[in-house]
């Protein structure tokens, strides 16, 4: 760059430098054919993830006529919207709202006791040297890859043996042990943390719980961001937890009582529309279904963008 | 603690202090890790040599019965064979393509870069049941905006999209779907962390962006990479609520019943009653996550990294 301002300035630029020049701030240092190529990349995938959202959002105003014959991108009707919207509400005298409230209410619990006890944890483990530091970090790492299908019948078996199968808490205790979350504290102190600070505050007799409370904790607002997210999105979408734990259809959450909704349609089998469904389900009614079961995780994720996507790590890989 | 000895009594006091206040933060991770983690997995190693009699457990009754039982079941070599395709496609492509677009996205960090990673992590919000209605509608050439392109390479009707050769490639890109953006984030959370100075030093010493991203970035993410490769590969492992809502609840027609071991482990225990097979067949697919694990983390000192 430095080189073609030297020249620049002692003789006009030849035609092939002002080129290169006029590239250079168009495309920055990255070249204009990978200016384009990166371009094409990155618009291609931006396709593949937002077209079917988009879909999914215009479906319930399609029905099932509309939804073969339109352009799949065309809005249908306001009036089919508001079929789906009836049909839905009426499937068990509104048992979605129900389902709705009890996702909210598990999804909370165990997002607040999750948080509450794994970023003390994780903390602890980053700062502290004690015995034994080594082997919890193993374990923590162990119980992030065990398949859920292993632990669903002890867990099923120990939550029986104290009469709590098919409560609530079936569904918000096993939710609230949240070893990822403890992961993500360790490595995010681990190497963001820096120990003089931790060293002065003990010279002025700042205890370990104030440091804590004043000090590490405000530190970590962006990780407890995307841990509040992470662990939202988990909780909000746990499908078979649930669906082992629960056998009364007033205490499903909403992945498990939508599921008993779809199946007991014939909205989505091969051949659509050869026979009506139970209850007149159709592709636009499964659809919003879809949608209102998705909508809460966008605004949490509006709400907490900031700490998701904005670089929670920063600071985290020391050049 | 060896010099423990050595140190001043004040010292051991304070320093007994402080890993007390340590173990106090950890308390109640730990009790729940008890609980819910450890506990539930050594029943589970229990169950595995168990012998279910009208229900009741009898321990240490099976002796390896119940691994033979599982891994001689028919079903067995077909569900291993279709999730080691699954993973050689999953795995590699889904590593490979997120931290290609984290680095092509961090080359010009600006608005489009902001807005395209909002715009890669919005799928994230939909999975289980909604994801796989989302996947059956994409993957129906009538209804589809990708009708085109799926008519293009060949196939008209759902049936011959969602066919036993095309399935490892479907859950993997119905899973890089959904999963993607999350780690774009963490991996474009780890680029953002990489110091300017060194950067800016490479770039005084003449490296282009290209340069920069292959030669500097890249090997300074390292961590993360395999930090999301011990993941992926121990999720992948178990994949379940995809085959199964495919094919059992909904579309019946090209996905059998058991597709992969994990539904084979769920078929045993909640199908036929065999806890102990089916304990069995999970504690394989633990020990091959758990074995991935242990080789990255040997191999790359994870728990080191160090401030």
């Amino acid at each position: 760059m430095s080189e073609i301002k030297n020249t620049s300035l002692k003789t006009p630029p030849t035609i092939p430098q002002r080129w290169r020049i006029y590239g250079y701030r168009l495309f920055g240092d990255i070249g204009g054919l990978g200016f384009i190529l990166r371009l094409i990349v990155l618009l291609v995938f931006a396709i593949y993830f937002v077209v079917p959202i988009f879909w999914l959002a215009l479906a319930p105003s399609k029905d099932q006529f509309a939804i073969t014959t339109l352009n799949p991108l065309a809005f249908g009707s306001w009036e089919t919207v508001l079929k789906s919207w009836q049909n839905i509400n009426a499937y068990q005298h509104g048992a979605i709202w129900l389902w709705f409230t009890n996702s909210i209410v598990y999804v909370v619990s165990s997002l607040l006791i999750g948080l509450a006890i794994s970023i003390p944890a994780g903390y602890a483990l980053a700062i502290a040297r004690f015995p034994g530091r080594k082997l919890l970090l193993w374990l923590t790492l162990i119980t992030m890859l065990l398949p859920p299908s292993a632990m669903v019948l002890p867990l099923f078996m120990e939550l029986n043996l104290v009469h709590l199968v098919n409560t609530a808490w079936a569904v918000i205790l096993p939710a609230s042990f949240f070893p990822f979350g403890v992961y993500l504290t360790y490595v995010y102190y681990s190497t963001t943390l820096p120990s003089d600070l931790l060293e002065a505050a003990r010279v002025d007799g700042c205890s370990e719980w104030e440091f804590f409370r004043h000090i590490a904790l405000p530190l970590a607002k962006p990780v407890i961001g995307l841990l509040a997210f992470i662990s939202f999105n988990a909780n909000w979408n746990n499908f078979f937890g649930p669906y082992v734990m629960l056998n009364n259809d007033k205490l499903f959450n909403l992945p498990v009582g939508l599921q008993t909704m779809i199946a007991s349609t014939s909205a989505i089998k091969p051949g659509f529309n050869t026979t009506p469904g139970l209850l007149k389900f159709q592709q636009a009614d499964v659809a919003l279904a879809a949608l209102i079961m998705i909508v809460p995780v966008v605004i949490v994720f509006l709400f907490s963008q900031r700490y998701v996507i904005s670089g929670a790590l920063t600071g985290s890989v020391k050049g | 603690m060896s010099n423990l000895a050595s140190q001043t009594p004040r010292r051991t006091s304070w320093k007994w202090r402080r890993n007390l206040s340590a173990y106090l933060f950890i308390l109640p991770y730990f009790l729940f890790m008890l609980v819910f983690g450890i506990f539930p997995g050594l029943y589970a190693f229990l169950i595995s040599f168990a012998k279910f009699v009208g229900g009741v457990p009898r321990y240490f009754a099976a002796g390896f019965s119940n691994y033979v039982t599982a891994f001689t079941d028919f079903r067995f070599g077909f569900t291993m064979g279709n999730i080691l395709k699954f993973l050689v496609i999953s795995v590699p492509l889904g590593i490979a393509l997120v931290v290609l677009l984290a680095l092509l996205l961090h080359m010009r960090p600006g608005r489009l870069s902001s807005t395209l990673r909002t715009l890669y992590f919005i799928p994230a919000a939909i999975t289980g049941p909604a994801l796989m209605l989302l996947a059956i509608f994409m993957f129906t050439p009538q209804m589809s905006p990708f009708g085109p392109t799926l008519r293009g390479i060949g196939y008209d009707n759902f049936d011959s999209v969602i066919s036993p050769a095309t399935l490892p490639l479907i859950f993997t890109i119905i899973g890089f779907f959904a999963g993607a953006g999350m780690w774009i984030a963490i991996q474009y959370g780890a680029l953002e962390g990489i110091s300017h100075e060194v950067t800016e030093a490479a770039t005084i010493d003449g490296c282009s962006a290209w340069q920069k991203t292959l030669h500097i970035k890249l090997p300074l993410i390292r961590p993360y990479i395999n930090y999301q490769l011990i993941l992926i590969l121990a999720g992948n492992v178990q994949l379940f609520v995809e085959p199964q809502l495919l094919g059992t609840t909904w579309v019946n027609a090209n996905v059998p019943a058991q597709w992969s071991p994990n539904q084979l482990a769920y078929n045993f225990a909640f199908g036929l009653g065999n806890f102990g097979a089916a304990s069995a067949l999970s504690l394989l697919m633990l020990a091959i996550g758990l074995g991935a694990a242990y080789v990255v983390i040997r191999w790359t000192g994870f728990f080191d990294i160090k401030s």
